[in-house]
């Protein structure tokens, strides 16, 4: 029951976003809500054993839900701005030390170690190869590896990033 | 005097001209498949600014579509690339 | 007139990001690194591009009071997270599918990933 309702709800909020602006019932006209609470109960009875299928329900806390934008628009940003002015000094001068590195995480849910992932994707000159599915340890590719990195068996996976702490904020969301 | 929507248009798809050139002499198969990855993104760029440019909102859903639809053609490659498939 | 100063800078900003994108893919040496040109900078300069458009929607929003402008920016937001999304996880899977294919990261420091089997 809890699944079946968690995706309604989920199905919902994407149909209004999709629909905003369509009429004047705060923004949504009356036929698009009756079309949108009918589609989504179809979608949610369809599909309510994809969406929670670890079985834990952790992620429906609103207050974690409301960290991940937070997340997104503050630190998360300004690593990616700090990223790409370095790439692009890179590209432009072609200083490169390329190397792939082992990342330790300890992180354990499927959800932290997406997040991680993407977040090292996208941030700091680095770019997740593969995964060690046992002991969730990454393998990330590094555009300029630091002096002395090349001898170290694993990395900490707070010291790729200089400006915040991200997967201190990650284990906060996901775990 | 132009609008600047056009010009930005015009400028991706000089980009994307470049990048059918990394599509064309790229070494090993991986690289023709970033180049294509980079079209594709460049292509949803382009979208978006044209459904301003014409006024048609219908083209950034076109663009929503292609972004999703051509994830799962990279992820299909990659696979592929990966001897998985 | 502050909208139309922000919509051209981040124009600018983004073709600037994207042009050095497509710079580094010509210009790196191998599959590697030209992902990382690629996948930031085309995200982020496309990111931008895409934050043009919800600014130009959200000006005529306040101005004229038409509902179809604020379908305009939402649906321009919706379209640069997913962009955002697929472009991170899809590098990912290229990258570790050019590995498995046996493809080596030529100019390369140390590889970790070769000593490791499953």
């Amino acid at each position: 029951m809890i699944p079946f309702l968690l995706t309604f709800i989920l199905a919902l909020l994407l149909y209004l976003l999709l629909t905003a602006g369509s009429g004047s019932m705060l923004l949504w006209s009356p036929s698009e809500l009756v079309a949108g609470i009918a589609l989504s109960l179809l979608a949610a009875a369809v599909a309510r054993n994809f969406l929670c299928r670890s079985g834990s329900f952790r992620m429906a806390n609103p207050l974690r839900l409301l960290l991940i934008p937070l997340y997104l628009l503050g630190p998360f940003l300004l690593e990616v701005t700090k990223a790409n002015l370095d790439v692009a000094y890179r590209v432009i001068t072609g200083n490169i030390r390329p190397g792939i590195i082992r990342v330790q995480s300890g992180l354990k849910t499927d959800l932290g170690i997406f997040m991680l992932a993407n977040s090292i994707t996208l941030t700091p000159g680095t770019i997740t190869v593969d995964i060690d599915e046992k002991s969730h340890d990454l393998y990330v590719h590094n555009i300029n590896i630091p002096d002395g990195w090349e001898g170290r068996s694993g990395v900490e996976d707070r010291e790729l990033f200089s400006i915040a702490n991200l997967p201190a904020w990650i284990r906060r969301i996901a775990e | 005097m132009i609008d600047p929507w056009y010009i930005a248009v015009c400028i991706l798809v000089i980009l994307v001209c470049l990048a059918l050139i990394r599509l064309f002499l790229g070494p090993t198969a991986a690289d023709r498949a970033v180049a294509v990855d980079t079209v594709n993104t460049l292509s949803v760029a382009a979208l978006v600014l044209l459904g301003v440019a014409y006024q048609q909102i219908i083209f950034i859903d076109v663009a929503i579509v292609y972004a999703l639809l051509s994830f799962v053609s990279t992820l299909y490659i990659a696979k592929y690339l990966g001897g998985e498939l | 007139m502050i909208a139309d100063i922000l919509i051209l800078a981040c124009l600018v900003i983004g073709l600037f990001f994207n042009t050095l994108g497509i710079v580094g893919l010509l210009r790196f040496p191998d599959v590697y690194t030209r992902m990382h040109a690629t996948t930031k900078m085309t995200t982020f300069g496309s990111m931008f591009t895409a934050l043009s458009v919800i600014i130009y929607g959200a000006a005529l929003f306040l101005s004229s009071g038409d509902g179809q402008y604020v379908t305009l920016s939402v649906h321009a937001l919706i379209a640069a997270v997913s962009l955002a999304f697929t472009n991170a996880v899809g590098s990912h899977a290229i990258a570790r599918g050019a590995h498995k294919a046996g493809i080596k990261p030529s100019p390369a420091i140390v590889d970790r990933l070769e000593e490791y089997t499953p």
